[in-house]
């Protein structure tokens, strides 16, 4: 899968969200790849560098991964 | 059911809670007060003779012939000008009224020509029943004095001619522009002797008036004067069928009035509860792409993207088909393989397809068009109400008193709702439009806009944040709604949010560049104007912020207790005449139908249990997913039906990498859509007309359509619908399907969905159309939604923070295009374009502000390229002040244009609903077509062949 555009998505997700706050931000943003995103989509982005990013998305992708 | 013209009560229905009782001809009829004695005859079986009465326009009295006798009243009053009343004694055949009609039937006749028989309304004439009816045996008066005989017939409009020498002058046509379409286009021209009915100004034909060709002029019209051209061409119909229109989500219902096999024209059916009788260019008229030349009929296969189509059977196409499916989901497993329903099929054919990718393919990547329109309606709907649809039905509109009009522009993209708008607001309702561009509502005849707010476009939230800072920070909130309705800590979260300085509209301004004055005026006229109803279309959807936007608008519809009653409401007008059936049938690739999340084990096992299968409980790729899925090689064979995604999807270059890089696209399409350049079987589909199924409309109002005529995709008696294609390819695969009927499809819908419960073809075919949720907490179906509660139980507010889109303007690209429909063509044209509809939109024109214009030294009918950061295009200029500086606007109907050359792959955070209402672009003088284009003629061409040597060997 394309990693930047799954990064982009995620931080997108992230930065809709953000305005919840930022516990709250990285649960919905956790949940919202859960139920939208396929396996494929998932898989690459736990695997791919996560550098790219931001705070909140890095969080939930991180939950992701556990 | 023979042809018989609907029964016509003279005069409209009337709602009354009080009712009078008369006599008429010696027998008693009970009516709701206020009820013509015109119509209380109709109602009580009896029959006055009229011209210029029908029971969709109010009574005008003009022609003299449906004179009766009251007791107690002086003179022959017309009965449809005279309210019935308590007591009343009605004669309506006397020797007196008999020589008083014979009189003004003479007078008519006098100057009529008398050409019966080699007439083209002959039979079907009210004028020839009226003459009949009285009894007319001679006209006194002769025929030789002056008249209106032997003038030309204008025959500008495709469909329909406008013969003067038939005219009666009974205004029905006039009226009917006026009270039923709204558009004014048509007067009466003179006086006396001298009117004459007139389209437009002087020297207007009907094509070059305003005039829309809804069609209700002829629908109106008594004699031949109005008449369509298809009428005098093939003859008087000899049956008709009542089914339901596919173009756009307001599903018009219609009597297809048939000869044979062939359709001879479409009726507005007057029982249709979505448009009561009424139509548009397209549904009435544009029907001949059903058997346009191009429409292909026999299963076409080919290796390779390179090589000529070749014709072959029906069983040889889907042995292959089924073949390579196996042998790709083998090698590289069930997730390689997806498939796209159609918004323009019936629920029966998406849920059908559906259910081949999830049972039969074994992954969940189904997506729909919707996914390009209205995901963002079902995400952020279902977060605050709790389910992914509309409030209202349409008829909630008569009792609106604020209508606000956002991102929509129903006048040309749902014109059959777009009149009864227009009717509401000429009784008084007060408009609200937020629109870039100039619709045509803000200002048309009779019709203005209170205020309409020209937001910087992708400003949607900001916007309507800033209307609800308004709200909540000058006291307008209707707190107890909230308390009794909504999550009380989620709504003081919100207040909160939106009480910010930073929320205001003069904090705003600058980025929305809405006046500060009128955002407060409007807020306050929507909080406070009475009942407040919100309607909404792709303008709201298709931008990076779409379900942010839908969520601000349910915000504000809670905020101000406008939910849960006539006229009030969350109205998403949906594009496509079954994108709310589709979405619904489980079309989406997270969630079985009745939107149900495909990871809820209890849900999963209902179908698993059903179906005989383990279902996949991860969500599937979306539309944009699957492409970068082929792209990356996970992704191998596509099954499409009924879309053409290449046409209608964003940034055409990536759809078509996507296409390539698959080994097997299946395209099953009326013609070689765009999307079959890249495909490697075509399966030949069948038209609306051809079918027996359901759609879902707009306002959730499930109706039947029915088959009026043979499927071509096969010998005779041998065509497929559909859904039997589907099912064809199911049981080469091995699914053991026996579907013998669409009914049965419905069937198992309703088994598998609680809110289609109560839903069967039986059921629809006796109450005409049912609104789900159909079960048994809603036995008849629910026309209005949340009326004792949310269906989520708490309305939820959720804070919807304005987070700008990443496609800007700078110095290369400093001008934003927008895009949007126009009334005389559909979606990608597929259809439209096979009609007649070409006249009024033969290709995609840009649109660009005076000022723009002139500093690129452009004029109206200029040739530009249109660029963007993804792409570009070349299409004609049209210099108007209907949009902004800054602003351009184009439709994409046109392949030749393709305005998905030029869109970006930005999409909404939480759907990917693409952003094709914003994109940077520049515009510069062109000479013609761009080199895109041209390749892509050429490829498009190359790409179309077909390899008929074999049949012609034979």
């Amino acid at each position: 899968m394309d990693i930047g555009n799954l990064t982009y998505m995620a931080n997108q997700i992230a930065r809709n969200l953000a305005a919840q706050g930022e516990a709250a931000a990285i649960d919905a943003t956790l949940q919202h790849i859960l139920d939208f995103w396929d396996p494929r989509m998932k898989a690459a982005i736990v695997a791919a560098d996560r550098a790219g990013l931001d705070p909140i998305a890095a969080a939930a992708v991180a939950r992701l991964a556990a | 059911m023979g042809y018989e013209p609907q029964a016509d009560f003279g005069t409209p229905e009337v709602q009354s809670e009080t009712s009078v009782t008369l006599t008429i001809d010696g027998r008693d009829v009970t009516v709701p007060t206020g009820t013509s004695v015109m119509r209380a005859a109709a109602i009580s079986g009896g029959s006055i003779p009229k011209l210029c009465a029908s029971d969709n326009l109010a009574a005008f009295g003009s022609c003299r012939l449906c004179l009766v006798e009251v007791d107690g009243m002086r003179g022959t009053p017309a009965s449809c000008t005279t309210p019935a009343a308590q007591g009343m004694v009605v004669r309506t055949q006397t020797p007196h009224l008999e020589k008083l009609r014979k009189g003004v039937m003479e007078l008519y006749i006098s100057d009529h020509p008398l050409d019966c028989l080699t007439c083209s309304a002959n039979n079907d004439c009210e004028l020839q029943d009226a003459a009949a009816q009285v009894g007319l045996r001679d006209v006194r008066y002769g025929y030789a004095g002056e008249n209106h005989l032997a003038q030309p017939t204008d025959s500008s409009n495709p469909y329909f001619d406008f013969d003067p020498s038939k005219c009666i002058v009974c205004s029905r046509c006039v009226r009917a522009c006026e009270e039923v379409q709204g558009t004014f286009a048509l007067t009466i021209d003179g006086r006396g002797f001298g009117s004459k009915v007139s389209a437009g100004q002087g020297g207007d034909d009907f094509l070059s008036s305003d005039c829309v060709s809804c069609g209700a002029c002829v629908q109106a019209c008594p004699t031949a004067t109005l008449n369509e051209k298809a009428v005098a061409e093939i003859g008087k119909p000899e049956r008709s069928v009542i089914t339901t229109c596919a173009y756009c989500g307001v599903g018009c219902t219609f009597r297809a009035e048939m000869r044979g096999q062939q359709l001879v024209r479409m009726v507005p059916w007057k029982d249709g509860k979505a448009n009561h009788g009424h139509s548009c260019v397209k549904g009435r008229f544009a029907w001949g792409y059903a058997n346009h030349q191009d429409r292909i009929v026999s299963p076409m296969i080919r290796e390779n993207i390179e090589d000529p189509w070749r014709e072959v059977s029906w069983d040889e196409a889907l042995t292959y088909t089924a073949s390579k499916l196996n042998a790709i989901k083998a090698q590289y497993g069930a997730r390689a393989l997806g498939g796209i329903t159609s918004s323009r099929c019936t629920n029966e054919e998406a849920y059908l397809v559906q259910k081949l990718v999830r049972a039969g393919f074994g992954s969940n990547n189904v997506d729909t068009c919707a996914r390009v329109c209205h995901s963002p309606t079902g995400y952020g709907l279902k977060t605050t109400f709790g389910t992914s649809a509309g409030t209202q039905d349409f008829d909630s509109v008569m009792d609106a008193d604020v209508i606000l009009v956002i991102g929509a522009n129903p006048t040309d993209a749902h014109p059959v709702f777009g009149s009864q708008m227009k009717r509401r607001l000429r009784e008084g309702a007060k408009l609200i439009v937020i629109d870039p561009r100039r619709i045509d509502l803000v200002k048309s005849p009779h019709v203005e806009a209170a205020h309409h707010l020209a937001l910087q476009p992708g400003t949607n939230v900001a916007v309507l944040t800033a209307m609800a800072h308004v709200i909540v920070t000058e006291g307008l909130a209707d707190e107890a709604f909230i308390r009794e309705r909504c999550d009380q800590d989620e709504y003081e979260d919100w207040a909160r949010f939106v009480s910010e300085a930073r929320h205001s509209p003069e904090t705003l301004a600058p980025v929305t560049r809405v006046p500060a004055e009128d955002l407060r005026a409007a807020a306050r006229l929507y909080a406070t104007g009475g009942n407040a109803a919100i309607y909404y279309g792709l303008g709201v959807t298709e931008h990076s912020q779409g379900s942010s936007t839908v969520m601000a608008i349910a915000n504000l519809a809670m905020a101000t207790g406008n939910i849960g009653r006539s006229g009030v409401g969350v109205n998403p007008l949906r594009g496509q005449n079954n994108v709310q059936g589709s979405c619904d049938m489980g079309s989406f690739p997270h969630e079985l139908s009745g939107y149900r999340h495909i990871s809820d084990t209890a849900t999963r096992a209902l179908f698993e249990q059903d179906w005989g299968v383990a279902l996949d409980p991860e969500p599937g790729l979306r539309i944009p997913n699957m492409f970068d899925a082929a792209i990356d090689g996970s992704f191998r064979a596509l099954y499409v039906q009924g879309e053409d995604i290449l046409q209608s999807d964003p940034n055409t270059h990536h759809v078509s990498a996507g296409l390539k890089a698959m080994d097997l696209v299946i395209v099953h399409d009326l013609f070689l859509n765009e999307t079959a350049n890249y495909a490697h079987v075509f399966l030949p589909g069948s038209t609306f007309l051809e079918k027996d199924g359901t759609f879902t409309n707009a306002e959730r109002r499930i109706q039947l359509v029915r088959k009026v005529m043979e499927p071509a995709n096969g010998p005779k008696g041998a065509g497929l619908e559909d859904w039997e294609v589907t099912q064809a390819l199911a049981n080469a695969m091995g699914l053991g399907w026996s579907y013998a009927h669409s009914s049965e499809i419905m069937a198992e819908i309703a088994r598998l969905t609680p809110s289609f419960a109560g839903v069967s073809h039986r059921r629809l075919d006796k109450a005409g159309s049912l609104q789900w949720p159909v079960n048994a907490a809603h036995p008849d179906g629910s026309p209005i939604m949340h009326v004792d509660g949310f269906v989520r139980g708490k309305g939820k507010f959720v804070v919807t923070d304005y987070v700008p889109t990443d496609e800007k303007t700078g110095p290369r690209f400093p001008l934003l295009l927008t895009t949007g429909r126009i009334l005389s063509q559909y979606n990608v044209g597929a259809q439209t374009r096979r009609t007649a509809n070409t006249v009024w939109h033969a290709e995609d024109v840009l649109e660009i502000h005076p000022t723009d214009a002139e500093n690129r030294g452009l004029k109206s009918g200029d040739w530009v390229k249109l660029a963007s950061r993804t792409g570009e295009t070349a299409l004609h200029a049209l210099v108007t002040d209907r949009v902004a500086p800054g602003v351009v606007y184009t439709t994409f109907h046109h392949p030749a244009t393709q305005a998905n050359v030029v869109t970006t792959e930005f999409s909404d955070w939480a759907t990917n609903c693409p952003e094709y209402k914003v994109t940077a672009v520049q515009v510069t003088p062109s000479n013609g077509p761009s080199e895109w284009q041209q390749g892509y003629a050429e490829l498009s061409s190359r790409a179309r062949r077909i390899d008929r040597s074999a049949e012609a060997a034979e």
